[in-house]
């Protein structure tokens, strides 16, 4: 694909092309879309993407298989407990190991714990770009808490390595419990300060509501999942639809909207964060003793030939693994299909015709994470 | 020789109110700007600046020292010319407007015939400012920036004027001195409420603040039209934004809050500018306080604003007032 | 027109509401910790860069120079060479050289030691201007500890 932009010829020329380019303050990571912009509507918009390609996909394809677990977490750094969950649930079907009950319970526990933090940072660098400055930080306030609560667990802040193939390395412990338990609390009650300053605010609904529709027409065309299929009005939710894990147990509401706008997505990230609350309550209510790693877990981790495939859902949509094995450690092919890929190959349609403005509202409530997409 | 001394009080009274305006400009930067950082620091739950003097109160003053040392970078294909005298066309024109404002009943650099015609008239030159600003920067994200600048001003000048003409017919003179005269018995916010918030929201646009910043975009466009400019022009650019702050501060302060009226003070002919200053920095606090308060408004929601709420609402209370004005 | 008035009085009673917010947090004690006149304290637990442990009883380290940790490890961080010498049983350990930019913290090797010689340790102060700062000499570090 050529990347140099040719003067717009025949009747475009009365446009100019903008460069929102790979720094930028509202495309989260290094994205770089071309604007054709007609005064200040946007006319055409390419997305460039490969700023960020590390090749995860050729590095796992030299490694013993369970060496690329801390690859997983650099993929999308918001959401890598979720993306290690999906690759041991991956290994672990392949290799046919079966995990114990508490190792479940904490994966499930710690995953719904980077989902809460995954939307709280959404929430306020979307706020930032619309540019409401103190959002930003009372969530990050609030994410400090789960990132304390997680560190002592798992040893990191950001870029987790927790799960492995067959359990967890390291189990949780009472300080655990009660520092959740605490945050849970906190969390529920700091909701009302977020629907007042926030959400009920008129200058926030007037730039969200009606901008970037979608339907589930459009999202069955582009495979978009996650919050923007839900703010459709499909209840699609990988826990519910395929449940893996031990969701099968819980009791929560899937969040959905009803006009697909921005609004929309908005809303049912708000409200999933409620739902995750609820989940991890019962979670760590129902928490069984046990040990936290499968019985007999071989050191090289040989995969029987064939192909295997794990999703999960990620804070995006759907994360879905693909292993190809020809039977040694070392996998043949391994992909990874990750939402954003999917979510961001629509704004050419949805944002068509927007303004500028409207276009910085659209790509935040795609929530894009941009090391996903590259990988 | 004796033309000379007759007109000497003349040339020390304008001597000292330029000083002045200058001590009240680049004061009034030192003041705001690290009150706003503070304010937006303790909003968000932090501190703000810190390290610099106690609790960072020589931050803007070496603020004020780095930006003057930095290179004055102009970009080769910007206009050599326009690019440079942007800056200077904007902060000039802050000074004239405290000229003629009533600090107090004696603190006063002239009581023009025609002071509020002054300032709006001089206002206005900071929008030409920003144009030729962003026009020489050779920028596209500039020009976003101006383009929003320039519709958002000439919007927003129509309510901001309708609202003091309210209270202009009330007093029957453009003269400042006059209009805090007139509002002796009681203040005109309490006759004139809707013209006061009518008029706050037009300086919030007029002085390009948040939530209508669009011209400074910063999460959309990179800095706007000041995108290019860097050192002392920017902090120029910043310096005329904090004076005309100032300005329209101290402009609602004299039409509706009563100037510098209040329980009087010893020597209440010059110290009346303790109860001015209050009124004007209470004002200016009420600015930052939404700055960091709310989202950005789209653009065209902040035209749509001000044509089909603020100037219908200023209409009507204009009606009303001369209706009143007439019958009573 | 009565939704014009109607979205006038819910637009401003809302932005009233956020400025409650806003000035409630205005008053409100600050979050955040002035680093580096104040410093957090660090659970124990933070995965710092590898280090060996200095056991009491013996005083010295116990790798026993078996390598797994150098083949287990997902980025090719670790060299670890030992020699045989005369009078002492097993390998004796002379190279032990931990290449920190490359490490991504999984913590296999730490898993995966047989005498679970190795730990992290707690620094997160690293800074440095050289990429050679941050090759570790690992057995250097556990001499010169006491």
């Amino acid at each position: 694909m050529s990347m140099d932009v040719k003067a717009l010829e025949d009747d475009r020329h009365h446009r100019y092309v903008l460069n929102m380019g790979p720094q930028h303050p509202s495309t989260h990571g290094v994205l770089r879309v071309l604007l054709e912009l007609e005064g200040e509507y946007a006319m055409n918009l390419l997305p460039v993407l490969g700023y960020g390609h590390r090749c995860h996909e050729k590095i796992a394809e030299f490694k013993p298989a369970k060496s690329f677990m801390p690859n997983t977490a650099r993929m999308d750094y918001l959401g890598a407990l979720i993306y290690n969950h999906g690759f041991a649930q991956l290994l672990e079907k392949a290799a046919g190991i079966e995990v114990p009950e508490r190792v479940e319970y904490i994966r499930v526990i710690t995953s719904e714990l980077n989902r809460i933090q995954s939307h709280l940072l959404w929430y306020g660098a979307y706020l930032l770009d619309l540019g409401a400055f103190t959002p930003i930080m009372y969530s990050f306030d609030d994410r400090e808490h789960i990132l304390d609560i997680l560190e002592d667990v798992t040893g990191s802040r950001l870029t987790y390595c927790y799960f492995r193939v067959g359990g967890v390395s390291k189990d949780i412990d009472e300080k655990f419990v009660t520092g959740t338990r605490a945050f849970i609390k906190r969390l529920r009650s700091r909701f009302p300060m977020y629907e007042d300053l926030v959400n009920g605010n008129i200058i926030l609904q007037k730039r969200l509501i009606d901008v970037g529709e979608l339907t589930p027409h459009i999202c069955a065309r582009y495979g978009i999942t996650g919050p923007l299929l839900r703010g459709t009005g499909v209840a699609y939710d990988m826990r519910r639809a395929e449940p893996y894990s031990i969701y099968s147990k819980f009791d929560f509401e899937i969040p959905t909207g009803t006009k697909g706008d921005c609004m929309a997505s908005f809303m049912v990230r708000f409200h999933e964060m409620e739902q995750s609350l609820r989940i991890i309550e019962q979670a760590l209510d129902g928490l069984p003793e046990g040990p936290i790693m499968a019985a007999k877990v071989p050191k090289k981790l040989k995969i029987p030939a064939g192909d295997y495939n794990s999703s999960v859902e990620a804070p995006r949509g759907e994360l879905s693994y693909y292993l190809v094995s020809d039977g040694s450690d070392v996998p043949y092919r391994l992909k990874v299909r990750t939402p954003s890929y999917s979510n961001l190959s629509v704004i050419p349609e949805m944002c068509q015709g927007m303004l500028l403005s409207d276009v910085v509202s659209a790509m935040g409530a795609l929530d894009l994470v941009i090391p996903e997409i590259d990988r | 020789m004796e033309t000379f001394y007759s007109i000497l009080p003349e040339l020390i009274r304008i001597v000292v109110c330029a000083v002045c305006g200058a001590v009240i400009v680049f004061g009034n930067a030192l003041v705001m700007g690290y009150a706003e950082r503070k304010l937006a620091g303790h909003i968000m739950l932090r501190p703000g600046p810190m390290e610099v003097g106690p609790h960072g109160i020589y931050q803007l003053v070496i603020d004020g020292l780095k930006l003057m040392g930095k290179q004055l970078v102009v970009p080769a294909k910007a206009d050599p010319l326009l690019f440079r005298f942007a800056p200077l066309l904007a902060f000039a024109p802050v000074f004239v407007p405290l000229l003629v404002l009533p600090f107090s009943e004696k603190i006063q650099g002239f009581d023009l015939d025609i002071g509020l015609l002054v300032i709006l008239a001089l206002a206005s030159i900071n929008l030409l400012a920003i144009l030729i600003g962003g026009w020489a920067s050779n920028n596209k994200y500039s020009l976003f920036g101006v383009f929003r600048a320039v519709s958002q001003n000439v919007a927003y000048e129509i309510p901001m004027l309708l609202s003091l003409l309210a209270v202009v017919f009330m007093t029957n003179s453009f003269s400042l001195k006059a209009v805090v005269a007139a509002q002796s018995p009681v203040w005109f916010i309490v006759i004139q409420p809707l013209a006061f918030l009518i008029y706050l929201v037009s300086i919030v646009a007029e002085t390009n603040r948040a939530p209508f910043d669009l011209p400074e975009a910063e999460s959309e466009l990179t800095a706007g039209f000041h995108t290019e400019y860097s050192g002392m022009s920017f902090s120029l650019f910043v310096l005329a934004e904090y004076a005309n702050m100032f300005i329209v501060s101290s402009v609602a302060t004299v039409f509706f809050l009563g100037g510098s009226s209040g329980i009087p003070l010893p020597y209440f002919e010059y110290s009346g500018i303790i109860w001015f200053m209050l009124k004007v920095y209470s004002l200016m606090f009420f600015l930052v306080w939404i700055r960091w308060t709310y989202p950005r408004t789209r653009f065209d929601q902040l035209m749509n604003f001000c044509w089909k709420y603020l100037i219908p609402f200023a209409l009507v209370n204009l009606l009303i007032t001369v209706v009143m004005v007439k019958l009573l | 027109m009565k939704s014009y008035f109607s979205e006038l009085f819910t637009g401003a009673w809302s932005l009233i509401l956020g400025l409650k917010v806003t000035i409630k947090a205005l008053v409100s004690p600050i979050v955040t910790v002035q680093y580096p006149r104040e410093k957090i304290v660090v659970t124990p637990n933070y995965r710092g860069h590898i280090d060996l442990i200095k056991f009491a009883d013996t005083g010295a380290h116990k790798c026993i120079s078996c390598g797994s940790c150098m083949r287990e490890c997902p980025s090719d961080c670790i060299v670890v060479e030992g020699e045989k010498r005369e009078g002492v049983k097993g390998k004796v350990l002379t190279i032990f050289t931990l290449d920190f930019t490359k490490c991504s913290l999984c913590g296999a090797c730490v898993e995966v030691c047989p005498t679970k010689a190795l730990d992290y340790s707690n620094e997160y102060e690293l800074a440095g201007s050289t990429r050679e700062q941050f090759h570790f000499d690992l057995l250097k570090r556990v001499e010169e500890r006491e």
